[in-house]
């Protein structure tokens, strides 16, 4: 499994609304595909993504099984402080992923 | 006395005028070279966006992988940065002159055969499995390098097997009784049903194909269409895909590669 994609622009000035964007590899599978022996194939998606600033939340999604596979995605926040951003994808089958962009603020 | 008599004969051939009228593409040639659009330029703005950023092209998930596969040591200890060095020089182009000629072998392998020979004779490793996850990886990988290069198809030694290609890209093959022509040569641009009919050039392969939600290689997409068809597709590796990959190639002479592509 690949490592998370994870794009935070290195350096920002106080205040800026900045664009962050995420792209993990995941088959999503939706739960309501048959194989090709007609089994219906058990849900495997990832269920939320949290994206936290120096320890605060300030993002947080939750994916549904119409969310298509490798997802991709791309919120806005301010830039306060310099620090580092934590993002964390948890999903069905105990999947967990976490990957870490740091940011200079001036 | 009746002046103007409806007459079937004329009717129907006044019809026929005008449809062929309203097609001026010269059917069963040919697409000139001037007229040639890759699918990239066929695809809706949304789709462009997410393949020309490539934060967003889920095909860099595959290359970023194929990077870490480019540098992973093989049975012997030999890893493909051993021998090539750095992929984005010593690889650059190289996919746009894939499939290519092998003396050994004394017939024309893909980009993935490639790198499977490479594996099983130079790395005694096994080599990967048609599309699997690494084979893919490694495929996209040594493709990005060569983006925005024309791709090349002037070897002589190719010129049986492009012609082989050729000669099934304009044979009526399945139940439907279609040619790969009908639809890419004589109907591009059109719909069948909401989707535009491409030329179907491969300059992005492999490709992140949104319907597969997966990357694929141009044997998986000529399967596709060969199902569609309702032909027996041809199996993976089989001399036949790699003479429509040759062909297919050869068509596209000089155009830009933009692999890893992104295509609806």
């Amino acid at each position: 499994m690949a490592r998370p994609l994870i794009n935070v622009p290195p350096k920002a000035k106080r205040g800026q609304v900045i664009e962050v964007k995420t792209l993990i590899s995941h088959v999503m599978e939706t739960g309501f595909r048959p194989s090709s022996i007609g089994e219906v194939l058990p849900r495997d998606i990832i269920t939320q993504l949290v994206c936290s600033y120096n320890g605060e939340e300030i993002f947080r999604a939750d994916l549904s099984p119409a969310i298509a596979a490798n997802p991709f995605i791309t919120f806005h926040t301010v830039a306060t402080e310099s620090g580092t951003l934590t993002f964390t994808w948890t999903g069905d089958n105990g999947f967990s992923e976490s990957g870490q962009a740091s940011i200079t603020v001036e | 006395m009746r002046l103007h008599r409806f007459n079937p004969g004329v009717f129907r051939l006044i019809c026929i005028l005008v449809v062929l009228g309203a097609g001026a593409r010269a059917f069963g040639e040919d697409i000139p070279l001037s007229e040639r659009r890759s699918g990239y330029d066929t695809m809706g703005r949304d789709t462009k966006a997410m393949q020309d950023d490539d934060m967003a092209n889920p095909a860099t998930l595959w290359v970023l992988e194929g990077e870490a596969l480019w540098n992973a040591r093989g049975a012997n200890a030999k890893s493909c940065a051993d021998c090539h060095g750095d992929a984005s020089s010593s690889m650059k182009g190289v996919a746009a002159r894939y499939p290519a000629f092998d003396a050994k072998r004394d017939a024309p392998i893909d980009l993935a055969q490639r790198i499977n020979i490479c594996r099983s004779e130079r790395q005694n490793a096994t080599p990967f499995r048609f599309e699997s996850r690494e084979l893919l990886a490694l495929t996209a990988f040594v493709a990005r390098q060569s983006r925005g290069m024309p791709i090349e198809a002037s070897d002589a030694r190719m010129k049986p097997f492009v012609d082989a290609g050729r000669q099934m890209f304009h044979e009526r093959l399945g139940q439907l009784n279609l040619s790969c022509a009908q639809c890419h040569d004589d109907n591009w641009g059109r719909q069948l049903a909401g989707s535009v009919i491409p030329q179907a050039h491969p300059t992005g392969y492999p490709i992140y194909r949104l319907e597969w939600q997966s990357l694929g290689s141009l044997q998986r997409r000529l399967r596709n269409c060969l199902f569609g068809m309702r032909a027996e597709p041809y199996d993976y590796g089989a001399p036949e895909t790699i003479a429509l990959e040759s062909f297919l190639m050869w068509r596209a002479r000089g155009m830009p590669m933009d692999a890893p592509a992104v295509r609806p």
